[in-house]
């Protein structure tokens, strides 16, 4: 395996996000799940990318702001909500389903790190799972 | 003091379950519970409730809520804030003494008011420029229909001071609900916080708060992700956060023993940036958070550490959120089956689109999506080609109008029904007939904070 070659990945295969709204704004909160991964969203997951990732379908201006200490990345889409949530008339009306979008971004990484951000230890406790009835 | 307190989480939602938090009382060792009935779009909702009948106007489920949980906070001493008075906190009040004593119980009920601010929206004079894009408030003026100011902690912890057991609010900042009983429980300075290290306090709780706002979506509801959600367990029994937290700030969030869900570092910190903007500038009445050096350690056993939340003086404006009226919608929902689904799915929308133009029915845009295929993700869900489509077992189409017009919005729907037998064939589901209904606009702006003033009211017990 060439561990130098660029492969091209969605962010749902090394991270998580949640998407929210305020008025006609929605921010997405875009997590890593170890140091190895955050490495990689920091470098690849600009705002413009993910601007030119929403253009074609809702083409605002977006802010970013890294926060190192939780391993995440704070985006926020302008006019994302056609006026707001109230006024909205998609079925997803708040952009809930939004931060699944987002995840659907493309990015390019080395096969190398992608096995990193994929192997490393997650620095959240996850239980074993226990089947309950 | 030395002694951490424990709060709980109630509803994130007008709607949401409250089991869970009757789990946190009976399981969780909390002192308070802290319920969040309001959404940015919910006093939209309670505005039509007082339109037809001006005793309503709050959240009404707060009241089969606390006869639920009542019995169970008081032989405890758990007390309980919440905001579910929405526009007409004295009446959510009144109807929560009514049911309760009813039942036997007078608990001290404190309700706290004064964040209606409709009439200085309203006048003619005043400029309350949009937040986000800057219009003058003089565009709606005329539509509009709630106007609240987001309040602060400091009236909930005087109703708590007095000896509250239940605090019924109408819009405060949610986090309030919950720095509200930190501050009168673990005596941190307010009003009077000067110090870095009153603010670092208060920026501690404002944060412990945001984490426990939305219920469930702190303890691993709602975790977005793919492949990993389905490994936190037991989501139907999902218990909701609580935090446990320390005279100097320090937090930790756990949530009651033998429930469902998931405390850890990823569901934590999901819910720390939610309806986040820029996180070192996050604005309450009480503080302005800066969360660059916030620290989530994850003990494990569902339970994580919170520090290093940075406060700061805050400004002296309040967030105001106001609705107007902002025209109609109907909206159509209706099924093609195989074959040529896709085919038929666009011959019928473009005889809806001849139709209203030969009834000549004005509108301002005919909004189209197709539900399992496009509604959630738009073009980012690129569309199969119409060849594949046609092959499809069924497509379903969703139309919405947007008017200014009430008489088209109600006519929109009976545009559809003769399809049903001269249209295309083999076709289920339609919905719509009579679908519509006004369209509200929201208008965040900002308010001088001295032109609000909080008032606070002690409910005499019923007899």
């Amino acid at each position: 395996m060439n561990h130098t070659a660029l492969v091209k990945i969605p962010l749902a295969r090394i991270a998580h996000a949640r998407s929210g709204d305020k008025a006609d704004w929605v921010d997405f909160g875009l997590f890593a799940w170890n140091e190895a991964g955050y490495r990689l969203l920091e470098r690849e997951v600009t705002a413009a990318k993910v601007q030119a990732h929403f253009a074609p379908w809702l083409p605002g201006q977006v802010d970013a702001w890294p926060l190192p200490n939780i391993l995440a990345l704070k985006f926020v889409l302008h006019g994302a909500l056609q006026g707001g949530g109230a006024r909205n008339l998609r079925l997803d009306n708040l952009g809930k389903a939004m931060g699944a979008a987002l995840l659907r971004l493309d990015i390019e990484v080395s096969a190398e790190e992608l096995e990193q951000a994929q192997k490393s230890p997650r620095r959240g406790w996850w239980p074993e799972m226990s089947p309950r009835t | 003091m030395t002694h951490a307190i424990r709060i709980g989480s109630g509803l994130g939602f007008y709607g949401d379950n409250w089991e869970p938090v009757a789990a946190s009382i009976e399981r969780g060792q909390v002192q308070f519970i802290a319920s969040d009935h309001l959404a940015e779009l919910t006093l939209a909702i309670l505005q039509k409730d007082r339109q037809r009948d001006p005793a309503l106007g709050y959240a009404r489920d707060v009241v089969p809520m606390l006869l639920r949980l009542w019995p169970l906070m008081q032989p405890r001493g758990v007390r309980f804030v919440c905001n579910a008075g929405g526009l007409n906190p004295m009446g959510a009040a009144q109807a929560v003494r009514k049911a309760l004593a009813a039942a036997g119980w007078h608990p001290r009920i404190a309700v706290v008011s004064g964040d209606d601010v409709l009439h200085l929206l309203q006048d003619p004079a005043a400029r309350f420029d949009h937040m986000m894009n800057g219009d003058d408030v003089a565009s709606v003026r005329e539509r509009l229909v709630f106007g609240n100011a987001y309040l602060g902690a400091q009236p909930i912890v005087d109703a708590l001071d007095q000896g509250a057991d239940i605090v019924i609010t109408g819009r405060v900042a949610d986090a309030a609900l919950f720095l509200g009983p930190l501050v009168h429980a673990l005596g941190w300075k307010l009003a009077d916080a000067s110090t870095p290290e009153d603010f670092h306090r208060l920026a501690q709780g404002l944060t412990v708060g945001h984490l426990l706002e939305c219920s469930g979506q702190g303890s691993g509801g709602n975790f977005g992700s793919q492949g990993h959600w389905q490994n936190i367990p037991d989501l139907a029994h999902i218990g909701y956060p609580i935090a446990e937290v320390w005279p100097d700030g320090t937090a930790y969030i756990t949530k009651a023993p033998d429930t469902g869900g998931l405390v850890n570092f990823d569901t934590v910190r999901q819910q720390l940036l939610y309806e986040v903007h820029n996180p070192h500038a996050y604005f309450s009445p009480d503080v302005v958070l800066d969360m660059g050096q916030i620290q989530l350690h994850d003990e494990g056993q569902h339970r994580v550490r919170l520090t290093g939340a940075q406060g700061r003086a805050p400004t002296d404006q309040l967030k105001v959120v106001a609705g107007f009226k902002d025209g109609f919608k109907a909206e159509v929902s209706w099924g093609f089956s195989w074959p040529d689904a896709w085919d038929k799915v666009q011959a019928a929308e473009n005889m809806i689109r001849s139709q209203l133009k030969e009834r000549q029915m004005p509108f301002d845009e005919l909004f189209v999506e197709y539900p399992g295929l496009n509604s959630a993700h738009g073009p980012l869900a690129p569309l199969p080609p119409a060849a594949e489509l046609n092959e499809r077992a069924e497509i379903w189409v969703r139309m919405v109008l947007r008017t200014p017009s009430k008489a088209v919005a109600d006519g929109f729907g009976r545009l559809f029904p003769w399809m049903a037998l001269s249209g295309p064939a083999y076709t289920c589901g339609f919905q719509g007939m009579n679908s519509a209904s006004e369209l509200l606009g929201i208008w965040p702006t900002l308010i001088p904070r001295h032109q609000v003033q909080a008032r606070l009211e002690m409910l005499e017990p019923d007899a």
